[in-house]
């Protein structure tokens, strides 16, 4: 007999008294939530709901690929959203979340888990994760790509540089989504992480400074994973309710 | 008993500290079966909770430093009263020691040119402590630990030895029992080396743990070993004294060593009133002085605040009884105001958590409280400097529980060397022996058959309390043998130590055998009252002040005890004390001395 | 002086809770109150400790359910007249009352690789930089206590996996020695090797718990995987390693 029915059987199922549940539930409802929303705004409604409006284009757009073969019913932002969703989907830390909150393995620290075996990351799909090194490559392109957008968002065709609402919003979701990748697990071990001599030489030394404040970043990784996600998601509500005549955005702008 | 559980080795080693591990570790390397017992889980013996650092002269940091010097401070900690070969022994093998540890992984904090780097400590001219920030015993034991469990050295974890077996006059072996199941477990071994470590437990204010009871003490003395300098025992000067629950607990000397100052409740540093002449020539005597001191070894001398271990403790003691001391008893140990609050976290990180967790202050802001408390044993085993032998053939001992190399006091750091230079030499020289017998020597199946069916005996009846004896063993010796001692206070304990002798005889434990606490308690006595009128018997004997053994009735070092040792023997049921001479140094060494 | 509700687990594998009360004073932590329980009505509670400061990892137990030290648990982190459940390691096989089996770690512990340093320079001394050791100084901190193999849900919840997994606590031995900068181990030995690393689903709960504040997924665990990934996962190093040679 398994020791895990054991140890409910002996000492139940846990003894925590204070309110363990409550962090699963909350990160777990938020992740379900942004799923939801992602994939009603960029992938269902796609075409259908108005993603650009004058200089600013949503986040889970950019860049715009949108080719002539493809039929209207396939939002462009298929071209775009596999890529940051690999890369959450397999970022060390959405990983520790969603074992916790949907797979429940384990629910809680000290709680009994509910599945009969386990084999974690060691056999498909969940293998699949250390594809997060591919990923972060990926992402690392699609920084600029993003400043792009945002520096984009201060350029009014016709009336040159301004600067509104959507411009900030969408500058500091870049900041964000930039800090998200910089404080990569696999970024950190890329710059410096996978030394085990900083000192024997000045690249070396370099590398470990690199690694001092990238390592800094790394430690709110969990921060900056909620921060851009929210971000991102609050961008890409804004540009459509701009674009969508529900909301005026507020600019230096004459004609728009 | 023929169905008793039984082992057989070359080399059994009891203690499974420091020097228990490196004696096994070099017993084994010469081709001896070993094995080795330890009363708790391996890995976490004494040693884990050393601090502040283990010294050698390697002159990273300062290149001033050499073996003489070590030397010569070692023997002045000690009052000159130390072996002097084993003091020379230990200042010139412990840098190898160090090196080698580094070689099994240690990984010590270095200097700028990436050696080791090394910390002030007291009573060492220079800075000489090898470290890894407060946790250098951690560093050592685990070193040790990961090195010992690939050599295939068997270990048998909380077993507690508590008959050594003797086959005519030498060693033939150990009697234990089984903590986890209270069965009795049998040794067979050509030699055995004692590791056993201290004897804190002995003394209500300690900061021992549970297994500092003595056993080896008592195990060698019971065997017929000699036993030397017993009287000498070290009072830390700064223990925590607040909570109560935590007194005792120890606040390393790091602290001191790394610009922490003694301040009694009107704030005066009043270590300056209390330089006793022979260190008056290398000590600060201004404020000003002692605090260039930090900077500049060369030019300044040492602050009094570093002054060797037993002048500290009874500084502060005398502080507290004269009104100055703090609500709690103690004196403050301040480095708040004179450290940043991230070099204090660094530099002392567990010291940072212990008080934070434990007494809820924060040392970057406040200052501590600290007082006395009962540390460490010098006296023990006598032992051949070079073999680490007893005077039982067969019987080997080293580390605390070894006698003579730390004289009356012992220097901060010189214990975790000690352990590995003369745990290297136990080992070494107790395969030799082993490796030459040729048959497993006898050992007396009577004698086992008694000792298990007597351990068994408190489960059978009686009135008395084994934990209420043991407290009652504690405050006598705290109070009468403690830092400050008198004739009259001693030969008290003396009584009470018989009568607590008696009472144990009708020792009564609850429960069943498996994993008793109380059950080890009152088997642990035995040792704890032999340990306890030993070091009383010794102490009375000894009418001087010296090192760790203070008399209000004799105040003064006096030149004919400082030509001896006290030695303490074991015949039947007769302990005698006598005085023996103390070896002579030769004149090279002497020499060193003339400054 | 205020009384403490205690609930503790008494006997071995058939035991059960045991309900005490028990005074205790300002300052105490639950490994005094335990003592102090001994010594008045439970002689014979067997309950391991040894340095009473956080520094041997003897003590560990379960407090109201998280696995902690006792000797660093105080009592004022409790509310008056709360009811404080105190139970050994579950993970490990009971032995009786709050002493556990802990021998399946020692055994894993023969099963780490060594560490093999490079010899000294000429003048005798194995020169490594601070910056070079900080980062396993972190890792050596480690007090073997091993609540974070008590905690950690692939051999609490699957002890199945035992045979497969070393824990937390030898993952962190692990990183000591493939970052060890003078180590000449084979990657074979340690990081390929893997130690059933990737059992690991990084919930954390292991760092969580470590009473030494060891971060043991973020710099131990999750650097382990990294560098399994730049041997086995990433195809731009594996292209880099054609092309130039194997490094
Ligand atoms: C808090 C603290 C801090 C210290 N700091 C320093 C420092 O900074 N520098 C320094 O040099 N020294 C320091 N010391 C002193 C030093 O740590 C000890 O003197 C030293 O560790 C003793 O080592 P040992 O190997 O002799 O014995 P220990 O480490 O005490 O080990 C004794 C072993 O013997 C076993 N044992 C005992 N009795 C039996 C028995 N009957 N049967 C079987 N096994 C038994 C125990 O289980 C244990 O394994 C410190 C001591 C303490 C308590
Ligand atoms: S992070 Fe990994 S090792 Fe740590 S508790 Fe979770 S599964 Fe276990
Ligand atoms: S890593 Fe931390 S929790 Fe695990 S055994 Fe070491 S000190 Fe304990
Ligand atoms: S670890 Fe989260 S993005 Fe790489
Ligand atoms: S008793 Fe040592 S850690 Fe608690």
């Amino acid at each position: 007999m398994a020791q895990a029915t054991d140890i409910q059987r002996r000492y139940g199922k846990t003894q925590r008294v204070d309110r363990w549940w409550i962090e699963p539930a909350l990160f777990g409802g938020g992740l379900l939530a942004f799923v939801i929303y992602s994939t009603v705004s960029a992938l269902i409604l796609g075409n259908s709901w108005h993603f650009e409006a004058g200089p600013y284009l949503s986040p889970f757009f950019e860049p715009l690929i949108k080719p002539g073969w493809v039929p209207e019913w396939i939002s462009p932002a298929v071209f775009i959203l596999w890529a940051p969703l690999g890369f959450r989907t397999t970022c060390y830390y959405y990983r520790r979340t969603y074992y916790r909150s949907f797979f429940m393995s384990p629910p809680g620290c000290a709680v009994t888990e509910p599945a009969k075996s386990y084999s974690g990351e060691s056999k498909f799909p969940f293998v699949l994760q250390n594809a997060h090194r591919l990923f972060l490559y990926v992402a690392l392109v699609f920084i600029p790509i993003l400043w792009y957008g945002a520096l984009k968002a201060f350029w009014l065709d016709g009336e040159g540089l301004g600067v509104g609402v959507g411009s900030l919003i969408l500058t500091v979701n870049a900041f964000l989504l930039m800090m998200y990748t910089l404080s990569c697990h696999s970024l950190r071990h890329l710059i410096g992480g996978g030394l085990d001599c900083f000192s024997c030489s000045s690249y070396t030394r370099t590398r470990r400074k690199a690694w001092d404040i990238l390592s800094l970043a790394n430690e709110h990784h969990k921060g900056w994973a909620w921060a851009s996600l929210i971000s991102v998601g609050l961008a890409d509500l804004y540009v459509h309710l701009v674009a969508n005549g529900v909301l005026t955005d507020l600019n230096t702008w004459s004609n728009f | 008993m023929a169905d008793i559980e039984t082992h057989e080795y070359d080399v059994l080693v009891i203690g499974a500290g420091g020097a228990g591990l490196r004696a096994a570790v070099e017993a084994s390397a010469l081709g001896a079966r070993t094995g080795l017992v330890c009363k708790s889980l391996l890995g976490k013996a004494h040693t884990v909770m050393a601090e502040g650092g283990i010294a050698a002269a390697m002159g990273n940091v300062y290149s001033e430093d050499n073996w003489q010097v070590h030397f010569r401070d070692t023997m002045r900690g000690g009052k000159m009263l130390n072996n002097w070969r084993m003091a020379q022994i230990h200042a010139q093998e412990a840098p190898d020691r160090v090196k080698e540890l580094e070689e099994w992984g240690a990984l010590f904090d270095r200097t700028a040119d990436g050696r080791i780097l090394q910390r002030d400590f007291g009573g060492h001219r220079y800075a000489r402590l090898a470290h890894v920030g407060d946790r250098t015993g951690l560093e050592m034991i685990r070193t040790l630990q990961q090195h010992a469990v690939h050599r295939g050295i068997e270990v048998h974890q909380e077993c507690t030895v508590n008959r050594l077996l003797k086959d005519g006059d030498r060693i033939s072996g150990a009697l234990g029992y089984w903590r986890e199941s209270g069965r009795m477990v049998l040794f067979r071994a050509k030699a055995v080396v004692i590791a056993t470590g201290g004897l804190g437990k002995v003394f209500a204010i300690t900061s021992n743990s549970w297994e500092g009871t003595g056993d080896g003490h008592s195990l060698a003395m019971q065997a017929g070993a000699d036993m030397i300098d017993m009287e000498f025992v070290q009072f830390h000067p700064t223990g925590m004294v607040w909570p109560p629950s935590v007194r005792g607990i120890l606040v390393t000397e790091g602290v001191r060593g790394d610009g922490g100052t003694l301040k009694n409740t009107s704030g005066e540093r009043f270590m300056f009133n209390y330089i006793p002449p022979m260190f008056a020539s290398e000590t600060a005597d201004t404020e000003a002085e002692a605090d260039r001191w930090y900077d500049d070894k060369v030019n300044a001398r040492r602050t009094p605040d570093l002054l060797p271990r037993d002048e500290v403790a009874r500084a502060i003691n005398s502080e507290v009884k004269a009104g100055r001391g703090t609500p709690h008893g103690g004196v403050f140990l301040d480095i708040a105001s004179r450290r940043s609050e991230e070099y204090i976290k660094r530099r002392l990180p567990s010291m940072y958590h212990q008080f934070m967790q434990l007494a809820g202050v924060d040392i970057t802001k406040e200052p501590m409280e600290v007082g006395p408390t009962a540390h460490y044993a010098m006296g023990g085993v006598r032992v051949d400097a070079e073999t680490a032998a007893s005077t039982v053939p067969g019987l080997y001992a080293a580390g605390e529980v070894a006698g003579g190399m730390h004289g009356s006091n012992r220097l901060g750091g010189n214990s975790l060397s000690d352990l590995v230079v003369f745990g290297r030499r136990a080992g070494e020289n107790a395969a030799k022996y082993a490796l030459g017998l040729s048959g497993q020597p006898s050992v007396d199946q009577g004698a086992i058959a008694e000792r298990s069916a007597s351990i068994l005996k408190p489960f059978e009846g009686g009135r008395e309390n084994p934990y209420t004896l043991h407290k009652e063993l504690q405050d006598c010796m705290q109070e009468n043998v403690g830092i400050i001692r008198t004739d009259s206070e001693m030969r008290q304990a003396l009584v009470k130590i018989a009568e607590l002798r008696e009472r144990l005889t009708q020792v009564q434990v609850e429960g069943h055998i498996q994993y008793n606490t109380g059950w080890h308690l009152a088997l642990d006595m035995e040792h704890m009252l032999r340990v306890a009128e030993a070091i009383t018997m010794a102490a009375i004997e000894r009418k001087e002040s010296r090192g760790g053994h203070t008399r209000d009735d004799f105040p003064n070092a006096s030149g004919d005890f400082g030509k001896v040792n006290v030695v303490v023997r074991e015949r039947g049921t007769a302990v005698s004390v006598v005085q023996e001479p103390l070896p002579e140094m030769p004149d090279e060494l002497k020499k060193l001395f003339e400054e | 002086m205020p009384k403490a509700h205690l609930k503790v687990w008494r006997g071995d594998d058939s035991g059960d809770y045991v309900e005490y009360d028990v005074e205790y004073e300002e300052g105490m932590v639950v490994l005094d109150v335990v003592h102090r329980l001994q010594a008045t009505q439970a002689g014979d509670l067997a309950v391991r400790w040894n340095c009473k400061a956080g520094k041997c990892g003897s003590c560990s137990a379960e407090i109201n359910g998280k696995p902690k030290l006792q000797c660093m648990t105080r009592m004022g982190t409790f509310v008056d007249g709360e009811t404080i459940t105190i139970a050994p390691l579950k993970t490990f096989p009971i032995i009786r009352d709050l002493v556990t089996d802990v021998s399946w770690n020692y055994r894993v512990a023969e099963t780490m690789p060594e560490l093999k340093l490079s010899g000294p320079d000429a003048s005798g001394h194995r020169r490594m930089q601070q910056i070079d050791i900080d980062r396993e100084q972190e890792f050596r901190k480690c007090i073997e206590c091993y609540i974070c193999q008590d905690v950690c849900h692939v051999i609490r919840d699957h002890p199945e996996n035992q045979g497969n997994f070393a824990g937390p606590r030898f993952f962190v031995q692990l990183a000591n020695v493939a970052m060890h900068p003078l180590d000449q181990n084979p990657k074979s030995a340690t990081v390929a090797h893997g130690f059933g690393l990737d059992y690991c689903n990084i919930t954390k709960c292991c760092t969580e718990v470590c009473p030494e504040g060891i971060h043991i997924t973020d710099n131990a665990i999750i650097p382990l995987k990294e560098r399994r990934v730049d041997e086995y996962y990433d195809p731009i190093r594996a292209i880099g390693r054609k092309l130039f040679g194997k490094k």
